[in-house]
């Protein structure tokens, strides 16, 4: 994984509450068998709009997604991380994601960054006005500045280290195996198992 | 201070806790499909690891495949591909597959509860949300994605931080005529699509304690629907009763060892919950949604909402979306919805107890002009369950398709869609914008609703039909 520390890029106003996972990428398109490849699936329904933010010039190349609430609920896809980052985005700014929205996003590299609700009415005012407009995602100091606009986010301390130091989260495990196999050794004998125990 | 069920299940896994890390978790049993397992797979590959317990893993082939010509090789050859990716894959790697044509093939939560693999206090996760399903024989069960799909396979435990725990209690008795369909779609209408957001939720009260086990599975696998990390529902006889003889299932001392061992787990009559909500299941009538989240429903015998009474403007602005894409206008009565496709199965609705209501409601009537009825067992036994005891005949007399076992129109990666404006009721969990076919129309309800919607041809209940047998007679 690569390291994270901040990120500027143009910023999409999203202004949905409720993104689904369905929405953010179809299950249609889960069915590839590599990791990448998921651009075209990205808001596939939105994008036969016109209008859709994605459909407009001035965010041809957004790489920071400002959403309402609720971003990434329904699925554990992780798809709808990769479609994400496929596309180009490195982070995603909403009130309130999903659980497992968040969990896939720390794994995969993708930074959720979680904002008071009237920072995301800020910056959608602010994209708005000016679109084309950068946000500047820290990772290191856990703000979001665009414009005049500073505010805090909040992601836990460990992704954000993990994040940081852009570490392989099975690796990191696997140092502690003998704990692993400490627990192994006092389970109980009655747990069912799926195969005769090698 | 007392603990609470779903904390004494998560202090019984961790395998390492340390100081401003999430707890090390180890994992009972991980479930596997063929959409969220193949770059996982590929990641142990590139890594040189091992699957470390494959005898704690299990995989089925469940949203892609058909359910129709089962003898035939997959058609859509993208499908084929994914699943054909799973058959290497296990293969490879040393784990359990049930691959179509299999017996023991189905949706991956109807499997498991039925190979009795699925047991109190234990933690099972599976790439899939709904593995929240599996909370109702009183574990810990959530979703997991593709990344941890692989942690979990290299490790068999996952990193997690404890989430919060919520008590639901619900009060009062499920009037005759409701279900724990109609509780839960009614819960998440209350608490909304984020209320559960951060939490363990169990549900609770007497009313739950009356729900069979496969009620329960309904309840528990409509968690994620409100956010929640994961729902479960306390052990106890109508659970052990459930299990006992299944084929995973313990026997002899090591049955009366792990009854005793479940029986400890039950939440504590001192443990305190971080939140409680509280929901009244004796006003519960049969409920439906109107719009594109599970937290957008009404009473069937209530009306489309006007968004303007929302107060949330979120949710306002939502709640237009909605009725735009559901082709509804505010103030129509639920009941006037005509419904082109109804879908009964899925992991919410799709086992044996549910076909056996429809089948019973179905009896003496026939599906309405011009709608359709897909009738999708959960699993290959269900399906051969429902033969024996021939549901399928009634089904089919009254003219609805009886169908293989899978997710099917429950998400429509098969063949099985709807098509641009189409409207169906669907006895599964998500009615989100396209999930059932690009365009799609989905309203969520009851299997007892689904079958008075399907011979009726608009949503209705149980009791219209009783009234449309009284008018015929
Ligand atoms: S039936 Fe539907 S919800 Fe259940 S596992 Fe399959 S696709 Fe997911």
């Amino acid at each position: 994984m690569e390291k994270f520390t901040a990120h500027t890029g143009v910023g999409a106003p999203l202004r949905r509450s409720n993104v689904d996972t369905d929405q953010i990428i179809p299950a249609v398109y889960l069915k590839r068998v590599t990791r990448t490849g998921f651009e075209d699936g990205l808001f596939s329904a939105w994008r036969n709009d016109e209008s859709f933010v994605l459909n407009q010039d001035a965010y041809t190349n957004a790489t920071v997604l400002v959403a309402g609430p609720d971003f990434g609920t329904g699925s554990s896809r992780e798809h709808a991380v990769w479609a994400l980052m496929d596309y180009g985005f490195k982070a995603v700014i909403s009130p309130r994601f999903a659980d497992i929205f968040r969990g896939n996003s720390g794994k995969a590299g993708l930074v959720a960054a979680q904002v008071d609700e009237d920072v995301v009415e800020q910056l959608w005012a602010y994209l708005e006005a000016d679109p084309g407009a950068s946000i500047t995602v820290d990772l290191e100091s856990r703000t979001v500045r665009a414009g005049d606009l500073e505010a805090p986010f909040h992601i836990d301390d460990y992704t954000r280290w993990r994040l940081l130091e852009g570490l392989d989260d099975v690796a990191i495990t696997l140092s502690h195996d003998d704990d692993i196999s400490a627990y192994e050794a006092r389970r109980p004998a009655f747990k069912p198992a799926t195969l005769p125990a090698r | 201070m007392g603990k609470t069920l779903a904390e004494k299940i998560w202090d019984d896994h961790v395998v390492r806790s340390a100081d401003g890390e999430p707890d090390l978790l180890y994992i009972d049993l991980h479930l596997i499909h063929e959409v969220t397992s193949p770059q996982a797979f590929d990641g142990l590959r590139l890594s040189g690891r091992p699957v470390r317990r494959p005898d704690l893993t299990l995989a089925t082939e469940d949203h892609n495949i058909p359910t129709t010509d089962l003898d035939k090789p997959i058609a859509d050859l993208v499908s084929r591909t994914q699943v054909e990716t799973l058959r290497r894959n296990a293969e490879e790697f040393g784990v359990r597959l049930h691959p179509m044509g299999d017996i023991d093939q189905g949706i991956v939560h109807v499997v498991g509860p039925q190979l009795g693999l699925t047991q109190p206090g234990m933690t099972i996760v599976c790439g899939d949300s709904h593995t929240s399903t599996h909370g109702a024989f009183g574990s810990i069960a959530f979703g997991i994605g593709t990344s941890e799909v692989e942690h979990v396979l290299a490790t068999q435990s996952l990193s997690q931080a404890k989430p919060k725990m919520m008590a639901v209690e619900v009060v009062g008795d499920l009037p005759e005529g409701s279900t724990a369909k109609d509780l839960i779609l009614a819960l998440i209408t209350q608490e909304t699509t984020g209320g559960g957001q951060g939490y363990i939720v169990e549900y609770r009260g007497d009313a739950i304690r009356k729900l069979s086990m496969e009620a329960r599975m309904t309840i528990c696998n409509m968690s994620i629907e409100w956010g929640a990390k994961a729902g479960l529902i306390a052990p106890d006889d109508t659970t052990f009763d459930y299990l006992q003889g299944r084929p995973h299932a313990p026997q002899g001392e090591a049955w009366d060892e792990a009854v005793a061992y479940w029986r400890s787990l039950g939440t504590d009559d001192d443990a305190v919950f971080d939140k409680v909500v509280t929901i009244d299941a004796s006003t519960i009538t049969p409920f439906v949604t109107w719009g594109t989240n599970p937290g957008q429903g009404v009473a069937l015998s209530g009306d489309v909402p006007d968004p303007a009474s929302f107060e949330d403007p979120n949710e306002r602005v939502a709640a237009e979306r909605a009725l735009e894409y559901m082709g509804l206008t505010a103030g129509t009565p639920m009941r006037d919805i005509a419904v082109d496709t109804v879908f009964i199965g899925s992991c919410t609705n799709g086992r044996i107890e549910d076909l056996r209501v429809a089948a019973s409601l179905f009896e003496g009537h026939k599906v309405a002009e011009g709608t359709r009825v897909l009738v999708v067992p959960g699993s290959v036994r269900v399906r051969l369950q429902a033969e024996q005891e021939g549901l399928d005949v009634v089904f089919k007399d009254a003219g609805a398709e009886w169908r293989g076992a899978g997710c099917s129109m429950c998400l429509g990666m098969n063949p099985d869609q709807l098509t641009p404006g189409e409207r169906s009721a669907s006895t599964s969990n998500r009615n989100f914008e396209g999930r059932q076919g690009k365009g799609g129309r989905t309203h969520l309800v009851s299997p007892e609703v689904a079958v008075a919607t399907g011979v009726l041809g608009h949503l209705a209940s149980p009791a219209d039909l009783q009234q449309l047998s009284k008018a015929g007679a």
